[in-house]
């Protein structure tokens, strides 16, 4: 059974449809990266299957259960972590502080898993009094996915976590992406560096105008000649 | 050495027990700002309202403070915090919630908060009539008089206003505790910076939006009660404190409760300097001064009954020149 699942999901903004039917599938250890062109519904997927816009048609599961339009509050209970492409922090809070928000419903394991954070993001325990919104943006980036990883989620939505950061800071993300995954965090992000993206995937779904274009492991997609001229520049 | 001294008790303490006044009040209306971004216009009959609550509590049972030595409407305090943040939730789940439902923009909540206005007036007055009246309703005003050697003049403070500075220190002092230490307390400067991700991060945001209109109802209570019994209880208190706390907020930069606190200090000291009457301090200097220049008997700014126009200065000042505040709030 997959870890998540996405089954013909329609839905938009204010009656404006945005995705058509998309379908997308991940098991508990894999990577699922999601790329494509400017609008096709990347990010509004993810936010969909977080519970931010209203899907009208299709259903999405986790681990077989139906969690089609429940509230984000509800799908943090059950274990999902998502974290936005911008605003994804408490800027006027501390670092600290910041991690201690995302294990604001289990307080009682925030201590260690600060610990926890600091060890895999050593940059955030030097600067874990200062206040976040002070930080470069691959810091918040990692304040951002801390807080997120806070809750101990099965599954990580990342919209976008390399957008705007230096090819320095890129690799660190994937790298850091790649090992939460290792932990056992089933992940499914949306980037826009969709090369680099897909070395690490093990599942690629490239999407256009809201609906599944090509859908394969990472590795195929990066070999496939039609994938790499419309949509890998090449 | 007595001009002193009439400086201390006309503006020191004056200023001080204003400034505290203001600062409770600004420090409600710029958290219910940061929570439900939107100017809470009846914040200052919350304040009315929570005087009122005492007032009754007091009438009904005017020797409650007798066995502590202390007025019934101190001992009557927590009772009145505690229905006037149950009253401050109530409207809010009534008219303020289905609003928020609805998505409206800020300046309808704005609409809605002036209607709360009037209707809170309104009901106040049908109970309490429009006279003025004593907190003190079995019981008199205890002053202290301070003498210093050697001088005649001596410093006057009364038991509601030690009582003012003291309550003040322990609700600023325990509201950064609460904001700076309890999980709630970081939850709710949380939801203040982005609500959003404060949503996604598993916070409660219903239970922050209640704890917030418990804390301004407790502190609106608090400074009204205080005031109200250094002077009077009125029904139309409100409308002398909601231009001073809006400008103490404003001042302070929305959003900042250290801010509102340092601004309600600021817009009541002003007040108090301005109405001040300088003539006082100048008069040991009378026989050295030139005969042509002869000293007024009254050396104040602006009259007493003009007092409303000094905040009123100061907000438009601010708003003009300086809209973020002293510590760089968001603007209204």
């Amino acid at each position: 059974m997959p870890l998540l699942e996405a089954i013909d999901v329609h839905g938009g903004y204010g009656g404006m449809n945005i995705l058509n039917g998309v379908d997308m599938a991940i098991e508990a250890d894999e990577i699922g990266v999601i790329v494509g062109p400017n609008g096709a519904g990347k990010s509004t997927m993810l936010k969909a299957i977080f519970g931010l816009l209203t899907i009208t048609q299709g259903e999405i599961r986790l681990r077989g259960e139906a969690i089609t339009n429940l509230s984000p509050h509800k799908l943090v209970e059950m274990g999902m972590g998502f974290v936005p492409q911008e605003k994804n922090i408490f800027p006027s809070l501390s670092v600290e502080e910041n991690l201690e928000m995302g294990a604001f419903l289990k307080p009682a394991t925030a201590s260690r898993l600060k610990r926890q954070i600091y060890e895999f993001f050593p940059p955030l325990f030097e600067k874990r009094r200062q206040p976040a919104g002070e930080l470069s943006g691959g810091q918040r980036q990692m304040v951002a996915m801390g807080r997120a990883l806070m809750n101990e989620p099965s599954v990580l939505l990342l919209d976008e976590p390399t957008a705007g950061l230096s090819p320095r800071y890129m690799n660190e993300i994937f790298e850091r992406v790649k090992t939460i995954n290792a932990a056992g965090v089933g992940v499914l992000m949306v980037e826009q560096n969709a090369k680099q993206a897909l070395r690490i995937a093990h599942k690629g779904f490239v999407l256009a105008a809201g609906q599944n274009r090509f859908t394969d492991t990472g590795e195929a997609l990066l070999n496939d000649p039609q994938v790499a001229k419309s949509f890998l520049g090449g | 050495m007595n001009e002193l001294i009439y400086f201390f008790n006309y503006v020191v303490v004056a200023g001080s027990v204003t400034g505290c006044i203001y600062a409770m009040g600004a420090i409600g209306v710029t958290l219910i700002y940061s929570i439900l971004r939107f100017a809470h216009f009846a914040h200052a009959d919350m304040m009315t309202l929570g005087t009122f609550v005492v007032l009754l509590l007091t009438l009904a049972f005017p020797h409650a403070g007798d066995a502590l030595g202390l007025p019934t409407a101190i001992v009557m305090l927590p009772i009145a915090m505690a229905v006037t943040s149950l009253v401050a939730v109530g409207i809010d789940r009534a008219f303020y919630q289905p609003l928020r439902a609805h998505g409206v923009k800020p300046i309808v909540m704005v609409i809605a908060s002036l209607g709360v206005t009037l209707m809170l007036q309104g009901l106040i007055r049908l109970f309490a009539g429009t006279g003025a009246q004593s907190l003190y309703v079995d019981a008199r005003k205890e002053i202290f008089r301070i003498d210093l050697p050697g001088i005649t003049r001596p410093i006057v403070v009364t038991e509601p206003q030690i009582i003012l500075f003291a309550v003040t220190i322990v609700a600023v002092v325990g509201l950064h505790l609460f904001l700076t230490r309890a999980r709630l307390g970081k939850a709710m400067r949380a939801m203040s910076d982005n609500p959003d991700l404060a949503r996604a991060s598993g916070i409660n945001t219903r239970l922050i939006i209640t704890l917030t209109w418990i804390i301004a109802g407790s502190l609106a209570t608090l400074a009204g009660t205080l005031l109200s019994l250094d002077v009077a209880f009125k029904p139309d208190l409100s409308f002398f404190l909601l231009l001073p706390i809006f400008a103490a907020a404003i001042v302070g930069g929305v959003g900042h409760p250290y801010g509102a606190i340092a601004g309600g200090f600021l817009v009541g000291f002003a007040e108090t300097l301005a109405v001040f009457n300088w003539s006082v301090l100048l008069r040991p200097l009378r026989d050295s001064l030139p005969t042509w220049l002869e000293l007024p008997n009254n050396l104040a700014l602006v009259g007493t009954e003009y007092k409303i126009v000094v905040p009123f200065f100061i907000l438009v000042a601010v708003l003009i020149w300086r809209p973020t505040g002293i510590f760089k709030g968001k603007v209204i």
